[in-house]
């Protein structure tokens, strides 16, 4: 390294580094390290005005340092009060008060000055997102609740700023569908039921929702839990169970904003939604039977009702059918007479065995058991044929 | 001497450092949702943010409070509604029905001075409210029937509860907003079978008298249908009984004789006088 080089990199390298540089070359307390340094705090600028403050472009504090090299300006001594607060430790090992100090202690100045600018600019604009609403506390009393948008404060610890989401719906599960939780619920009939339900709610008031409750889940929780059982109290389990759901639904969620207002919480209810309710695991068995027992009732009616159309059907079938042949009986009843009993009779009678016997003087030898054996081999036939 | 502290930027800076905690030791936030106590030597000087009924948020006591640095002593104190969680208790009803209560209250410290001197904090003021709110709904279960418990009825006992527990959080700066009963079970045992035994025994009958009821319907409809079928019956037979009892008998011998259900050949004996045969004697 040269100083030639000292000048380059001094021209180039940003603040730090030549701070950095510059420490380094005192504590190595090198000729080409301190020699500037001295020269410079003597002579005001004369000898190497390139390196001696490139970096810095303001030139006021070059000119005022030029006028007035021993009577330190206001600004001059600001800048001192920099670099002495960042490291006086290391500013004794150089060599006091030197130009190059106040140079990097100015760099310093402009460091903090941009810091405490974006600080300020983070601390007092805030960007208060669509589904937010921000709380304003000025000295931690109330001020006011700003809406969405671009929205500016005090920094703190003037104003602060407390967003909340006001749009969100939140849900709070309480009981469980799963069959190892129970929430056991009384009702009025003295049943148990087993409820598992969901409560959605959302901020409506950040304020009073920030101000106003110590523990606002636990108290929805509460409340919730509270109000459900109250009015589970006045439904008798089938209602519970079954049909009355909606109901108990509405109810429930009447009260719990009723109540939560009483508290001036700020919270909106936004529905409750009965996820189950059903009888507990140990008389489980019985309200099945109940549906087995009405499914039983369903079946017998439906065979009741088949039975009643068959009758029906076979009577106005059949009574038709006779209707039809006495129209016809009615216009010759002599002839459809006859004509159906001769019908009858041959169509019988053709399947029959036959024997006539005349009636005087003979005495009639039925061979019954001969009947019997050929009626037993004409089972066997039919049988057979079928 | 300004100018002596600009020469020397470290005392410049101890001085502002010394400012600073001048200024934090003199001046406090009370937030919105304190108040606070001013102590000066244990003695309670003032106090700030006092909880106002109804007040509205920005126009309360809240913001700075001066004190006097090392003779004042702040103390901040919950203006925010507050939560007494209760253990479950068993309670015993006049009618010998045990109960396993779970209860709440919500409750405010609205007297900071005297909640202060009282019980100093507000952990150990919701202790002491769950003790009492305990001894209380004991006290008042204990003279209704299990019944009451759960009928609307039930919002009057929570009211006496809440009195009595008002009268008692009162001597400690606190007032209660709201006592509710988050659980009332049957605790587990003999209790709760029985009750489950009255469920199933409930359930049973039920599942009995739909299906008497199911036979009931099913024979009225088959009676109906009974009645109805012999109605349609007479109304066409009516007409003339006479040709019904030929016609239903032509029918009776084809079904008797040929009918499906008709089983084995079937052996006739006839006599010539028989009408069938008339013809047959040829004259």
């Amino acid at each position: 390294m040269s100083n030639d080089n000292d000048g380059t990199i001094g021209r180039r390298t940003p603040g730090g580094l030549r701070r950095i540089f510059d420490s380094i070359s005192q504590m190595a307390n090198s000729p080409w390290g301190n020699g500037p340094k001295d020269g410079d705090d003597g002579k005001g600028g004369g000898k190497k005005p390139g390196p001696r403050n490139p970096w810095v472009t303001p030139d006021p504090a070059d000119t005022a340092r030029g006028r007035k090299p021993r009577g330190p300006s206001a600004l001059d001594e600001l800048l001192r009060k920099g670099r002495g607060s960042f490291g006086g430790g290391g500013g004794s090992g150089g060599g006091g008060d030197g130009f190059d100090l106040s140079a990097s202690a100015r760099w310093w100045k402009w460091a903090i000055i941009a810091i405490v600018a974006i600080v300020l600019l983070f601390s007092t604009v805030h960007v208060v997102p669509p589904e937010k609403e921000g709380v304003v506390t000025r000295l931690g009393s109330y001020s006011r609740t700003v809406g969405p948008g671009v929205k500016f404060t005090l920094p703190p610890p003037f104003e602060r700023i407390r967003l909340e989401d006001v749009r969100a719906i939140r849900t709070m599960a309480i009981g469980s569908p799963n069959a190892t939780d129970e929430n056991f619920v009384l009702t009025r009939d003295q049943s148990i039921v087993d409820l598992a339900y969901e409560v959605r709610w959302s901020i409506r008031d950040p304020e009073l929702f920030i101000f106003q409750l110590a523990e606002p889940e636990d108290t929805i929780r509460e409340v919730a839990e509270s109000s459900m059982r109250a009015t589970v109290a006045n439904f008798d389990l089938v209602q519970a169970i079954g049909p009355g759901r909606v109901e108990i639904e509405s109810q429930v969620q009447q009260r719990m904003q009723d109540l939560l207002d009483q508290y001036r919480a700020g919270v909106l209810i936004q529905g409750i939604a009965i996820r189950q309710a059903d009888p507990p695991k140990q008389v489980d068995e019985a309200f099945k039977e109940v549906t087995a027992a009405r499914q039983e009732r369903e079946s017998a009616i439906n065979l009741a009702r088949a039975y009643e159309q068959q009758v029906l059907e076979g009577a106005r079938g059949q009574t038709a059918a006779f209707d039809k042949i006495y129209e016809q009986y009615k216009l010759s009843p002599g002839v459809t007479r006859r004509r159906l009993y001769y019908e009858t009779m041959e169509a019988v009678l053709s399947k029959a065995d036959k024997t006539i016997v005349e009636p005087r003087g003979v005495t009639p030898y039925l061979p019954l058991p001969e009947v019997q054996r050929r009626a037993a081999a004409a089972d066997p036939a039919a049988k057979g044929g079928q | 001497m300004f100018e002596t502290l600009l020469r020397r930027p470290m005392r410049l800076l101890i001085a502002v450092l010394a400012l600073l905690v001048l200024v934090s030791m003199t001046v406090s936030v009370v937030p919105e949702d304190k108040q606070a106590l001013i102590l000066r030597f244990g003695e309670i000087e003032a106090t700030v943010n006092k909880y106002k009924k109804g007040e509205d948020f920005g126009r309360s006591g809240a913001g700075l409070v001066l004190r006097i640095p090392f003779f004042d002593n702040i103390q901040f104190i919950d203006k925010r509604i507050l939560g007494i969680n209760m253990e479950r208790q068993q309670v015993l009803s006049t009618d010998q029905q045990r109960l396993q209560v779970d209860a709440f209250a919500r409750f405010r410290i609205t007297d900071p001075v005297r909640m202060y001197t009282a019980i100093r904090t507000e952990d150990r003021l919701q202790q002491q409210l769950a003790t009492i709110l305990g001894s209380s709904l004991r006290n008042e279960l204990g003279k209704r029937t299990f019944a009451t418990l759960l009928s609307p009825e039930r919002g009057a006992v929570m009211d006496n509860i809440q009195v009595a527990l008002n009268r008692e959080a009162r001597k400690y700066g606190a007032e209660i907003i709201d006592v509710r009963i988050k659980r009332a079970d049957l605790p587990e045992g003999a209790t709760l079978d029985a009750a489950y035994n009255r469920m199933r025994t409930a359930r049973e009958q039920e599942a009995t008298a739909i299906r008497a009821e199911g036979q009931k319907e099913a024979q009225i409809i088959r009676g109906n249908a009974d009645g109805e079928a012999a109605r349609i019956y007479a109304a066409s037979y009516g007409k003339d009984p006479e040709f019904y009892d030929f016609y239903r008998a032509m029918q009776s011998y084809r079904q008797t004789f040929l009918g499906e259900n008709s089983s084995g050949a079937t052996s006739i004996i006839l006599s010539p006088d028989n009408e069938y045969l008339k013809q047959f004697h040829g004259d």
